[in-house]
């Protein structure tokens, strides 16, 4: 029978990437769920799931730290607060420049957009550790921001290892992630629609916050949760080039798992980073699906 | 004082005048076409009026103010475009709201407004979906209705109907022509499709490359075509052309190669031995079997080549001796009618002189 086979030939497509994502990513995320249930071991790791007195050693120990010390909800926030900034300024360069390539002649178009993805060529580590000569102290661009701050009297500040340095290579990081959705949705609107707008009415302006921008919010949307996303999580960027105020969610994980130990915390702030992110991942393919939906039909 | 005057217009792509030196004017109230082949320049010529393009050389007035300078969103005159252009994140109540918005028409007037364009095209109950959710004539009358809306001074309709099937398309046709009455603002309509034409139009100009070859109503453009262009577009037309031989009491006769002398009415003198074509509808012309009919000005035997049979009428392309082919047109009700003719059946075709029509050249 045909619909047999068809269902046979549609689990061996579709088994072994299944397979895989069960075994590095379902499996593992399971693991650290269990671990967050957990106590943390005499030397790292984890303790034993039974203790010497027979009793089996589960706790909300861990979920209750993260929720009654106030610092960790503090990174939070401001690791939020960081992947926010990222993603506005990220949305204010990515949109004229995704406009810019959706309007230029078709022959040039592959090549701008091979230059936006260029960057993915080279290793990431070694484009954050070149920020870290742009914005040394004895680069040109600190001797020429502190040699203007000099002629009004105002103290020489370092641009290097501060929130700037992070901001600036996080949207560095993330701009091509936010031109790419944003191209592929600018360059489908149909001119014909902004003729009718201007034909009745609608100068440039108008045009564009009411036809335009609101029929690109779907692109805006997939822009804004690649970006979002992983800023939230990132550690390498305030590792690398932030203050010691820099420290954000994705640096605390990483502590707790290499260097303090603690396993179930470092458990509980992955799950609540998990959690957050998907919620936000879902909400903006919500409202994507909304809006791209009268767009799609139309 | 015209509404709309066209003065000397051209507009030129390289070496390539789209519109070459177009004089025209339309008058308040007064359904407008401009009809021609693709490429004759006629939406060109919208375009230019509409804003989005704007003339190399010469003039376009409306009541008397000429336009140049003034951006399309300036311009009150409005736009129906052939694929309907709505807005896809709007409603169709939020599609005519827009250009009350635009104009800053104050919120509470504007129901009252909606609800009125949407009457007029008959679109009351529908305005909370999306375009999506239309069908393609429910699509055109949100366009229109948007369009009207602010009652502009003039609406510019580029080739509306292209996009729909032929009965929704007759069907629009009659709507327009009501709507245009009701609304007493000028249409300037722009299309490719004669019937269309002749169907909507107060006027008509038909346009070929660039140039407005004849402008005249319906009747006096089928009836009476200036020009063999004219004659070949608008409708189905046998044309003969040769040297006059002769012009007696406005009567020309022509010496048609492969038909012999043809003879037709004409007020206009015409010099003998100067070229000449006769454009003849098939449906002047009458065709029988048998002995000599009634009109004996012109009458020509031949044998039917291939026949079109069309259930209301069949046309007939008789070849004659000379080997020239005629286009005949008979109406398959028309009483008395004994038989159809078939592939190879002798048959004789006879026209009076003023069934044709004389162009010069």
């Amino acid at each position: 029978m045909a619909k047999r086979s068809e269902r046979v030939a549609k689990w061996i497509v579709s088994g072994p990437p299944l397979l895989y994502l069960l075994v590095f990513f379902a499996i593992p995320a399971l693991i650290m769920v269990v671990a967050s249930f957990r106590s943390p071991g005499e030397f790292g790791g984890l303790a034993p799931l039974v203790d010497e007195a027979g009793k089996l050693d589960v706790n909300l120990d861990s979920y209750a730290r993260f929720v009654t010390e106030t610092v960790y909800l503090r990174v939070f926030v401001k690791s939020a607060w960081y992947a926010a900034m990222t993603t506005l300024i990220c949305l204010a360069l990515a949109y004229p420049l995704a406009t810019l390539i959706a309007k230029s002649p078709r022959k040039y178009r592959d090549l701008l957009l091979l230059l936006v993805i260029l960057p993915f060529w080279s290793n990431f580590l070694i484009r954050v550790y070149a920020w870290m000569i742009i914005l040394g102290p004895n680069a040109a661009l600190a001797r020429a921001v502190n040699g203007a701050l000099a002629l009004i009297g105002v103290e020489p500040v370092p641009l290097l290892f501060s929130a700037f340095a992070v901001l600036v290579c996080l949207v560095y990081v993330h701009l091509p992630f936010m031109v790419l959705p944003l191209y592929a949705n600018l360059e489908k609107h149909d001119q014909a629609l902004l003729d009718a707008a201007q034909d009745l009415g609608a100068n440039g302006w108008q045009r564009f916050w009411r036809i335009t921008f609101p029929l690109s919010l779907p692109g805006v949307y997939a822009g804004a949760a690649l970006v979002f996303i992983p800023a939230l999580g990132i550690f390498a960027i305030p590792d690398i080039l932030g203050g010691p105020n820099d420290t954000l969610i994705g640096n605390l994980i990483k502590q707790q798992f290499l260097e303090t130990r603690d396993w179930p915390f470092g458990s509980v702030l992955s799950i609540v980073l998990t959690v957050a992110a998907l919620a936000l991942a879902g909400m903006a393919a919500w409202v994507g699906r909304r809006g791209a939906g009268s767009i799609a039909r139309a | 004082m015209a509404l709309l005057d066209i003065d000397h217009v051209t507009r030129r792509f390289g070496d390539f005048a789209a519109v070459d030196d177009v004089t025209l004017a339309v008058e308040p109230g007064e359904f407008f076409t401009l009809l021609g082949p693709s490429g004759c320049g006629k939406t060109t010529l919208l375009r230019m009026i509409a804003g989005f393009d704007l003339p190399d050389g010469g003039r376009i007035l409306l009541n008397g103010e000429d336009l140049a300078g003034r951006p399309p969103e300036a311009r009150p005159v409005r736009t129906v475009f052939q694929n309907y252009a709505l807005f896809p994140h709007m409603t169709v109540e939020g599609n005519v709201a827009f250009p009350l918005q635009m104009a800053r028409i104050p919120a509470s007037e504007r129901p009252a407004r909606i609800a009125a364009a949407l009457e007029d095209v008959r679109l009351i109950g529908f305005e909370k979906r999306y375009p999506h959710e239309l069908s393609g004539g429910q699509k055109q009358r949100v366009a229109i209705a948007r369009a009207l809306v602010t009652h502009p001074t003039m609406l510019l309709l580029d080739e509306p109907l292209a996009a729909l099937d032929a009965k929704l398309r007759e069907e629009l046709q009659i709507e327009l022509i009501n709507l245009q009455k009701e609304v007493g603002i000028a249409f300037v309509y722009v299309t490719h499709d004669q019937t269309e034409a002749l169907a909507l139009s107060h006027r008509i100009a038909v346009m070929n490359a660039g140039r407005v070859e004849q402008l005249d109503e319906p009747s006096k453009i089928y009836g009476f075509p200036r020009t063999k262009f004219v004659a070949d577009f608008i409708g189905q037309c046998n044309l003969f052309s040769g040297p006059v031989k002769s012009q007696d009491d406005g009567v020309v006769t022509v010496d048609v190669t492969g038909i012999g002398a043809v003879r037709v009415a004409t007020q206009a003198p015409v010099a003998a031995g100067s070229a000449g074509t006769i454009a003849l509808r098939p449906e002047k012309i009458r065709i029988a079997a048998g002995a000599p009919i009634d009109s004996p000005d012109n009458h020509f035997r031949g044998t039917v080549a291939d026949l079109l049979y069309m259930g209301d009428v069949t046309v007939y392309r008789v070849e004659t001796p000379g080997g020239s082919r005629i286009e005949a047109l008979l109406a398959n009700s028309q009483s008395g009618r004994a038989k159809f003719f078939e592939v190879g059946d002798a048959v004789e075709m006879s026209w009076a002189v003023d069934a044709g029509h004389f162009i010069a050249g």
